[in-house]
């Protein structure tokens, strides 16, 4: 978000607890399927470690179709290549040593990222930081339930769960694209690769490619 | 098996991740790639509203989702605060999941 308005830990805590239900409920549709697909203990402790909807979905998905364990890890692995250029946009902001540029590097998320964007190229880790405990509880606790047979929320799309990710990213996007023709243009020409690309790429490829419009930025604006 | 697709993926992500913080940290990168850091997260953005509304598994889907989406926007584009809209798309789609 490119408000200037200062952004604290309690926003931060408050934000990511918005998606502390949905985040929980794909945990548990996660957990049912790979405790068949890959066993309990593998499955909780994916989540524990991965701790990425897309890459472990799009791994088990490949498990579930026999696709086999090599396979599935270059899925995962894929899906979680927009990390990469993620670090590097977040890289500029981090100061201090080691440690504590690896603890936000680490602790990054997509929901977390947006929420974290500050303009002008900067990023605020402590946002990054502070978002992390109730996603992260949200979905290995989550998986852990689904694990456990809970059945609860298990059919998220009963309560319109699944939406509210969508409306999200759509909340933290708008405020991005007021005022910014560009990012008007990215966000069209986005849309457009991902459209294109979810038919006929594995999980997570639409969206490594989408982030490549922002490459868009390398001209100089008119 | 399935330990080392879970070492494989756990370490992997951390590799992606700390590749940029380790490597360039605190450095000032130049007028050029501070747009492209700028525009990286509305194109991230688009990209994942646009994959869980219209996406299940690989296919292209249009369903009780995109109505909920829908709304949401409307509502954010008047300004109503962002949990005001997630709970009105929630139950726009549970509705309609409920009629269908």
């Amino acid at each position: 978000m490119s408000t200037t308005k200062e952004f604290g830990r309690a926003d931060a805590v408050r934000a990511s607890a918005t998606l502390l239900l949905p985040t929980a409920a794909l945990g548990v549709t996660f957990g049912i399927l790979a405790s068949t697909a890959m066993g309990a203990l593998p499955a909780v402790a994916m989540s524990a470690l991965v701790w990425s909807g897309t890459a472990q979905f799009g791994a088990v998905s490949v498990l579930a179709g026999s696709g086999g364990v090599p396979l599935a890890m270059g899925t995962g692995l894929l899906a979680n290549a927009r990390y990469l250029p993620m670090g590097f946009a977040l890289a500029p902001s981090l100061s201090g040593s080691a440690a504590r540029r690896a603890l936000a590097g680490i602790l990054v998320v997509d929901a977390s990222f947006a929420l974290a964007h500050r303009g002008e190229g900067r990023f605020d880790p402590e946002t990054v930081i502070w978002a992390a405990p109730v996603q992260y509880a949200g979905w290995v606790g989550g998986t852990a339930a689904g694990v456990a047979g809970a059945s609860v929320l298990a059919n998220p799309g009963q309560l319109g769960l699944d939406v509210l990710f969508p409306v999200f990213y759509l909340g933290l996007l708008l405020p991005e694209l007021r005022g910014s023709a560009r990012g008007c243009l990215v966000a069209a020409m986005s849309a457009t690769v991902t459209l294109m690309l979810i038919p006929v790429t594995p999980p997570g490829v639409p969206v490594l490619a989408a982030a490549a419009t922002a490459l868009l930025g390398f001209r100089k604006p008119s | 098996m399935m330990w080392l697709l879970v070492g494989v993926l756990a370490v992997g992500t951390v590799v992606l991740k700390l590749a940029g913080p380790l490597l360039a940290g605190g450095k000032q990168p130049p007028p050029a790639l501070v747009r492209v850091i700028d525009l990286l997260t509305p194109a991230l953005l688009t990209a994942l509203v646009v994959t869980s509304t219209f996406s299940a598994g690989r296919e292209l889907v249009l369903d009780a989702r995109a109505a909920g989406v829908a709304v949401g926007l409307v509502l954010l584009l008047l300004r109503v605060p962002l949990l005001i809209a997630l709970v009105a798309a929630a139950g726009v789609v549970a509705g309609i999941r409920l009629l269908v």
